[in-house]
């Protein structure tokens, strides 16, 4: 079992609710794709040349401010409920944890984090810089991603083409290689109905969403990952100029639907969201679909200020702890057991419990 | 020659679009080819690689004869091997399958040229950007004198990108 206590905040001190807009957002994600010039990307390179890739890239990051004091992980080294673990926390990749397919893990595929920023080490690209932020804050995050970046790249030579930009192994990511993303809330959007319209609207402007864990994963609790889909022909700084903007407007549509359901359907509203508050408070086997579904409804009546007794930062501790791998961890056991249902809701009526006699 | 859309920058792509079987060459500047592309944006975006990277052997199989019939001289990597896993085999990649790439980017954003943060080449890239400017001067000398004039302005736009 690995020691994620190493870890200030477990390596999410995203989840405090601190960030901007955080009743509706819960981060922000930046994310930089890098190769090494003169290296096969990872879908085509040896062992040998990923260990080579893994030790140069971890001396380059030893002698950076940004990661000289990070944890560092080797994926290939850990049994599955500690890689999912850390997929759970939003650190690494499905695929670069190996929960894709065959289940396996590939050679010296690694991860380096210190604070808010991090590296994943042979993934698709040699290098994948992220930094994950608190609520909406596009500009922190790309700041302090960007500083890694050119900590490193004075380290490490990238792979650049003047007219292509940053090369990757997909062409879908070269030029700028950023992939920004903001994982937002929109049970008002769901309820009345809009959201489809609003998802299309945003692909249409060169914008693309996907589910809570990212690239190929579901929708579910009513959170969805927007982000810019094309890299390539704009700035770093018009593609995020974009995406805020285009953030901006969700999240007024999605405060608009509130603002309507709150006034043509107050008593749905509050017995929607006090029904789940009831079911998390008492129920004593809760399934992972539901239980996201349940803090999805709390979540909307904390924001709507009619649930008092349940702060943001609970509410995302129990997003993420009320996982498989985390339960697992939690419990000493193993991800197949049998039991974690009733686990789950034990857990979350003993945090529920704690916060509301904390506010009495 | 001023760009057809913004009229501000300086035009430095040339595209030449049949339409209702009229040629019309419209003259823009790099930002305003980005925002229009080849296609429109939404076009673009609807496209998914996978069923595009299918759609363009044909395109891809007409633009090869010029390029060498092997696969990348640094990995081994062919089109072929990049048509079926839709990844490329290593940075050499690039420059050895470029024409086809060059293609693949506008469709996939619109464009193919990088407006973001530039790298500070280090002593082997530096090396490489100086023996690729000079193989682009020598195609530019032979387009002229030949009188290819298109292909001509098209390296000359190309050679811009490295000053």
């Amino acid at each position: 079992m690995i020691d994620l206590s190493l870890l200030p905040d477990g390596g999410m001190p995203w989840l405090d609710a601190s960030g901007p807009y955080s009743h509706l957002v819960l981060s922000t994600r930046i994310r930089l794709a890098r190769n090494l010039e003169g290296r096969t990307f990872g879908t085509r390179n040896s062992d040998v040349e990923r260990e080579e890739i893994l030790a140069e890239v971890s001396q380059a990051a030893r002698e950076t401010v940004l990661l000289r004091r990070a944890v560092s992980f080797r994926l290939d080294r850990l049994d599955p409920a500690d890689r999912q673990l850390l997929h759970e926390r939003h650190l690494v990749s499905r695929e670069l944890a190996g929960l894709d397919g065959d289940g396996r893990v590939r050679a010296a595929s690694g991860l380096l984090v210190q604070d808010r920023v991090g590296v994943m080490l042979n993934e698709e690209d040699h290098l994948r810089l992220q930094g994950l932020y608190s609520g909406f804050a596009l500009e922190a995050a790309y700041g302090e991603v960007d500083r890694l970046d050119t900590e490193l790249g004075q380290r490490l030579a990238f792979a650049f083409h003047p007219e292509f930009g940053y090369l990757t192994s997909c062409p879908t990511n070269v030029g700028t290689g950023l992939r920004a993303s903001v994982l937002i809330h929109l049970p008002g959007l769901v309820l009345t109905k809009e959201i489809s319209k609003v998802l299309q609207g945003l692909t249409q402007v060169g914008l693309t969403f996907r589910g809570l864990y990212g690239e190929g994963s579901e929708v579910v609790g009513n959170f969805f990952q927007l982000s810019n889909q094309t890299t390539l022909g704009k700035s770093e700084r018009d593609l995020l100029d974009h995406l805020n903007k285009m953030v901006r407007q969700v999240i007024e549509y999605e405060e608009q639907a509130r603002q309507v359901l709150m006034r043509d359907a107050p008593t749905i509203i509050q017995d929607k969201v006090w029904r789940a508050y009831g079911l998390l408070r008492y129920a004593r086997t809760l399934s992972f679909d539901e239980a996201m579904n349940l803090l999805s409804g709390v979540r909307l009546g904390v924001a709507l200020g009619l649930i008092p007794s349940v702060g943001m930062y609970t509410l995302n501790k129990l997003l993420i702890h009320t996982q498989p791998a985390h339960l697992a961890a939690a419990g000493g056991s193993g991800l197949e057991d049998p039991d974690l249902p009733v686990r789950r809701a034990d857990l979350v009526r003993k945090l529920l419990e704690d916060e509301a006699s904390r506010r009495h | 020659m001023d760009c057809d859309q913004c009229r501000e920058r300086p035009a430095e792509i040339h595209l030449t679009q049949i339409v209702d079987d009229q040629v019309r060459t419209l003259h823009l500047c790099a930002r305003c080819a980005a925002e229009r592309g080849v296609e429109s944006v939404a076009q673009v975006t609807s496209t998914p690689l996978g069923g595009f990277l299918a759609s363009m052997g044909k395109g891809l199989a007409a633009g090869l004869p010029t390029t060498e019939p092997g696969g990348c001289p640094q990995c081994g990597a062919s089109l072929r091997d990049f048509r079926e896993v839709g990844r490329l085999g290593c940075p050499a990649c690039y420059r050895t399958f470029e024409a086809p790439l060059r293609e693949l980017l506008r469709r996939l954003h619109g464009s193919s040229r990088h407006l973001g943060e530039q790298y500070v080449a280090t002593g082997a890239s530096a090396s490489e950007t100086r023996r690729l400017q000079a193989e682009l001067r020598e195609q530019l000398r032979l387009a002229i004198e030949t009188q290819n004039f298109e292909l001509a302005a098209e390296l000359r736009d190309r050679l811009k990108v490295y000053e």
